[in-house]
């Protein structure tokens, strides 16, 4: 079990990163007067058939050869529908998957959002040559990070150099504060 | 808000330095478990922590590196160490406060660590 949201979306991107995705896009999007927390994962990877969607949210369903269970996306969708929000996965076949949780805000079963800084920064670091455009918003307030935009200013992606991971945690830390602390 | 400019001066500070951790087989890699088991253990903090330590001793040769699941869960998480004479050690349930004694006794020294890995937890 997940003590975070920031650690389902950690643990669901890298499904995307397997998929061999070239673009993964993470938006955490929370809105008081709805009283709603949305988290979108979207990726152009290798996508799955209809028949895999299906049953890809049952804990006794999983690609692996290795094991006959996959947690992942059962703990991602079971975290948003306690709240009383909500969960879908679309994908298709050579085309990517779009994974969505809804969580209510309010609700007391919602976990804590947790350290997205480090999510991201886990994810862009470690996976130089994937993509990811990253959007952090609560109601009017956002930043992105695209990593597109990273490597175009450095000429290279070379995220793991000591100043350039510490800039782009730095980057993290601070826009995440300055947005809004209130949905950690 | 913080602005990506700061990295312009990075890139010009970053220009003429060789760059040292092209991946090559003499390296000694650090390989973290990522997978839902590990990350629901805490690997992430634990992978933060190698990077972290790794950058800050500039260490060079040392790559970390991310897996899936080694098929041990409940010993989560799970950190491997190849040297590069082909030697490799487990490191199980790890915390990110052991490892600066992994980097600095095992990865610097050669010295395993012994009570951390997997031999050691199986006899405790």
């Amino acid at each position: 079990m997940m003590t975070e949201i920031s650690l389902n979306i950690l643990d669901v991107a890298q499904n995307s990163v397997r998929a061999e995705a070239s673009l993964i896009e993470i938006s955490v999007c929370g809105d008081t007067k709805k009283d709603l927390l949305t988290v979108t994962i979207k990726d152009d990877g290798c996508g799955m058939s209809e028949e895999q969607v299906k049953n890809v949210t049952d804990p006794f369903f999983t690609t692996r050869t290795t094991r006959k269970i996959g947690l992942g996306i059962p703990f991602f969708k079971q975290s948003a529908e306690i709240t009383g929000g909500s969960f879908e996965i679309k994908s298709e076949l050579g085309k990517g998957t779009v994974t969505k949780a809804v969580y209510v805000l309010s609700s007391i079963d919602r976990m804590p959002v947790g350290d997205m800084s480090q999510t991201i920064h886990s994810l862009v670091t470690m996976n130089t040559h994937i993509d990811f455009v990253y959007t952090y918003e609560v109601d009017e307030k956002s930043f992105t990070l695209d990593t597109r935009e990273l490597k175009e200013i450095l000429g290279s992606s070379d995220f793991q150099n000591p100043e350039v991971s510490g800039f782009i945690m730095d980057f993290l830390r601070e826009n995440h504060g300055e947005v809004s602390p209130l949905a950690q | 808000m913080k602005s990506l400019a700061e990295l312009k001066a990075i890139r010009d500070r970053m220009k003429g330095q060789v760059d040292v951790r092209e991946e090559n087989s003499d390296a000694t890699r650090i390989v973290v478990g990522m997978a839902t088991c590990g990350i629901a253990a805490g690997a992430r903090p634990v992978l933060s922590a190698f990077s972290t330590a790794v950058q800050e001793r500039t260490l060079e040769n040392v790559a970390v590196v991310q897996t899936g699941c080694i098929g041990l869960c409940q010993y989560e998480p799970i950190v491997e160490v190849y040297k590069a004479n082909g030697e490799k050690t487990t490191y199980v349930k790890v915390k990110p406060e052991m490892v600066d004694e992994i980097i600095d006794q095992h990865i610097i020294k050669g010295n395993v660590v012994t009570k951390y890995t997997i031999e050691a937890s199986k006899l405790g």
